[in-house]
């Protein structure tokens, strides 16, 4: 062998033995070696991700074992899928609930219920429907952050006299209708100026018309996105295309702001009613205080006064991805995060309600949202429902906001809007069920 | 070359080669192969043999996204073909400052691709975009660019004009290429600017052009990030989902990578496939000064 191969030889040798020792090290986020630490991505930016850091810090405080690092991260999802599947994820990843069944199914999360059932952190700790729906075959996947719940908002300014307070606000989704067309204002060449309620504002909660209606997408077994009740609530949806007209709702509603500006619809009187969430006092606070409005549960049919009080629920969650360095550690956060203090500071930071059973009256009392004893009740109310627990929940929600849209535009009649939609999830279900679930 | 002068050349180039090994014969391989599987990121891939190929023919999303992608290469390559070469013929005439003009009719190439995006969704707003409150100065109804599933495609293939400065400068190229003689002969002749252009100026960057609609059609068809700042989900009701996205989608929403895979190899075949009938068209249209 020449020298110069020699040295080629050894170089190389070097490499290789470097990389074995320091690999470790250079994917490794363990950043000190007094204390465990826990890596922690979360989806939060601006004021939500600093009251998380607010309660990082404080956990970093109260013991000398463990230190999260809190990451603030766009596409959480993604990139923990991608971590997970790489073999390095983060110890805790704040997620959404919809992501869930999905990770879950994919044996992409560590199962809470040993560790939850032994920190005392069983069902009975949290409001029923926050806690069910993160159980899921059988194991706990996730424990919340923040949770929401969602209601009618409305200025009293700009309905009649007769609706302008909650009291006496129409209670059904009939008299709604009507309070719309007595409100809703156009110029003489059709052009929206006011609109009193649009369905398609904010437009997050598409999969929800259905239920809205008593409708159910799923029924344990099979996808049921065509069935009587959905139908109607497209139908329902379609009366605001033709009442006001697709184009023109189209332009007027181009023309709406982001939520978490001031050129927000509601906040600028563009629409008299929105539906959002809990949230919405903190951006109406932030960027148009002094705001009049009030929130109503969502009216019901009027031939379906069982559905009174009915909500469409929404969380963040903490989970722990499957490969995770520290779950013990991890959950030693999320079960910090868990304690009644420490999430009431936290949901009231976001402006969101409590995920758990016991609340105190100094949540309610100090809260900035008027109506926040209205989204705890909603979240506790046996008429709200949650998105349905699919591995395939992606792709109905996708599914149903483009049924959604077909239906808004005139495309299609919502009949035709949902077969179609329930066609294409049929066989995206049996696939999934082919090569995730019984595989 | 001795053996020892092409040790040390591929010593040289090894950075290159190791990159192009890693980086892109790699998992070029790789996609080959989970194109056959069912893989979910999360699991390992397990095989499935042409099943993924067989779903996606039968995918009506499949179809709709790429007749959207299919028009869009059908309207922004023509499109900006002509812009790019206008302003490239614009831009060979001796003015004063030419190099400022130049540079101005550069610069918008090297807008990132998302900011674009941003930028546009205010232009095309319906409501109080900068555009439409142009065509309402002149008592003209301007449509809904963003919300009118009709114009939505449009919008886009309007916007790809923003990007036609790396081809005009290849075409100004192309144009300081042509020999000052021929147009002194068809001066001679008699020859109008319209004619000069047609039986000269195109004729002799007709190779220029081939290349520059042949990378325009590999370009367009993957489409992706300007229309999902502006078109989240492809709305509305997917008139502007492209197949980049539906792919994208697959792959990191769904988390159905062997599917995906299989897209990314369809998507290779029509590329070639219409690279291929370009190349096929040209014969009888392109002139090389060697022939």
């Amino acid at each position: 062998m020449t020298l110069p191969n020699i040295l080629g030889v050894t170089a190389a040798a070097i490499v290789l033995a470097g990389a074995a020792v320091l690999g470790d090290k250079v994917v490794s986020r363990q950043t000190r070696t007094d204390r465990v630490t826990v890596i922690y991505w979360e989806k939060w930016t601006g004021d939500e991700a600093k009251e998380m850091r607010k309660v990082v810090d404080a956990f970093n405080r109260s013991q000398d074992r463990i230190v999260v690092q809190y990451l603030s991260i766009s596409g959480v999802d993604t990139k923990t899928m991608l971590a997970t599947a790489g073999g390095n994820p983060p110890d805790v990843a704040g997620i959404w609930l919809e992501n869930l069944y999905e990770f879950s199914d994919a044996n992409a999360l560590t199962d809470l219920k040993p560790m939850a059932d032994a920190a005392g952190l069983d069902a009975s700790y949290y409001i029923k429907n926050y806690y069910d729906p993160l159980t899921y075959n059988g194991g706990l996947w996730a424990l919340p952050s923040t949770p929401a719940s969602i209601a009618l908002h409305v200025r009293p300014d700009l309905v009649p006299k007769e609706y302008s307070t909650p009291e006496t606000f129409p209670k059904t989704i009939e008299g709604l209708d009507r309070m719309v067309d007595k409100i809703s204002k156009k110029k003489d060449n059709g052009d929206l100026i006011m609109a009193g309620f649009l369905p398609s504002n904010p437009g997050w909660w598409n999969w929800a018309w259905g239920p809205y209606f008593g409708g159910s997408l799923f029924d344990g077994k099979n996808l049921t996105l065509d069935s009587k009740e959905n139908v109607r609530a497209f139908d329902w949806v379609r009366t605001y295309a033709k009442r006001f007209g697709a184009k023109e709702v189209q332009s007027f509603q181009s023309g709406f702001g982001t939520f978490a500006s001031p050129q927000d619809p509601f906040m600028e009187g563009k629409v008299a009613t929105e539906m959002n969430g809990v949230w919405k006092a903190n951006y109406i606070r932030v960027y148009k205080k002094g705001l009049p409005w009030f929130a109503v549960p969502f009216p019901y049919p009027e031939d379906r006064k069982d559905l009174e009080g009915h909500s469409n629920l929404s969380q963040d969650v903490l989970t722990i991805p499957r490969g995770a360095k520290h779950p013990k550690e991890a959950f030693e956060f999320i079960k910090f995060v868990q304690r009644q203090d420490v999430m009431e500071g936290l949901c009231q930071g976001h402006g969101k309600n409590s995920p758990l059973a016991k609340v105190s009256e100094h949540f309610f009392n100090t809260h900035q949202n008027t109506y926040i004893r209205l989204f705890d009740q909603l979240a506790r109310s046996p008429k709200a429902f949650n998105p349905p627990a699919i591995g395939i929940l992606p792709q109905v929600r996708d599914e149903l906001n483009v049924a959604f849209q077909e239906v808004s535009t005139e495309q299609k009649k919502p009949d035709q809007a949902l077969h179609d939609a329930q066609q294409r999830m049929d066989t995206l279900w049996a696939t999934y069920k082919d090569q995730v679930l019984n595989r | 070359m001795n053996k020892r002068d092409a040790r040390i050349g591929i010593l040289f180039a090894s950075p290159w080669i190791l990159g192009f090994l890693i980086f892109l014969t790699y998992p070029l391989i790789a996609s080959l192969v989970y194109s056959l599987t069912n893989f979910s990121i999360l699991r390992p891939p397990k095989y499935i043999g042409f099943q993924n190929y067989r779903e996606l023919f039968h995918d009506q999303v499949f179809y709709t996204s790429l007749s959207n992608t299919l028009l869009y290469v059908a309207g922004a390559v023509p499109l900006s073909t002509i812009v790019a070469i206008g302003l490239a013929m614009l831009l060979n005439t001796k003015v004063k400052g030419m190099s400022i003009y130049r540079t101005m009719f550069f610069l918008p190439t090297l807008v990132p691709m998302v900011a674009l995006g941003t930028l546009f969704l205010w232009v095309f707003n319906g409501d109080y975009g900068l555009l439409n409150a142009a065509f309402h100065k002149v008592n003209v109804t301007p449509p809904n660019w963003l919300g009118d599933p009709t114009w939505a495609k449009w919008t886009l293939i309007l916007i790809s004009i923003w990007g036609c400065g790396q081809a005009m400068v290849i075409y100004l190229a192309g144009l300081q290429d042509v020999p000052v003689s021929l147009y002194e002969a068809a001066d001679l002749d008699g020859a109008k600017a319209w004619a000069k252009t047609k039986s000269v100026t195109i004729p002799m960057i007709s190779p220029v052009i081939l290349f520059n609609v042949i990378m325009g059609i590999i370009g367009a068809m993957q489409i992706f990030a300007v229309p999902y700042v502006m078109f989240p989900g492809g709305a509305p009701a997917r008139s502007t989902y492209f197949y980049t996205s539906y792919l994208y989608d697959n792959a990191f929403q769904y988390q159905r990578m062997g599917y995906a895979s299989a897209m990314g190899w369809v998507l290779f075949a029509i590329t070639i496939t219409l690279t291929t009938i370009a190349l096929k068209l040209s014969d009888k249209h392109v002139h090389y000064e060697a022939n």
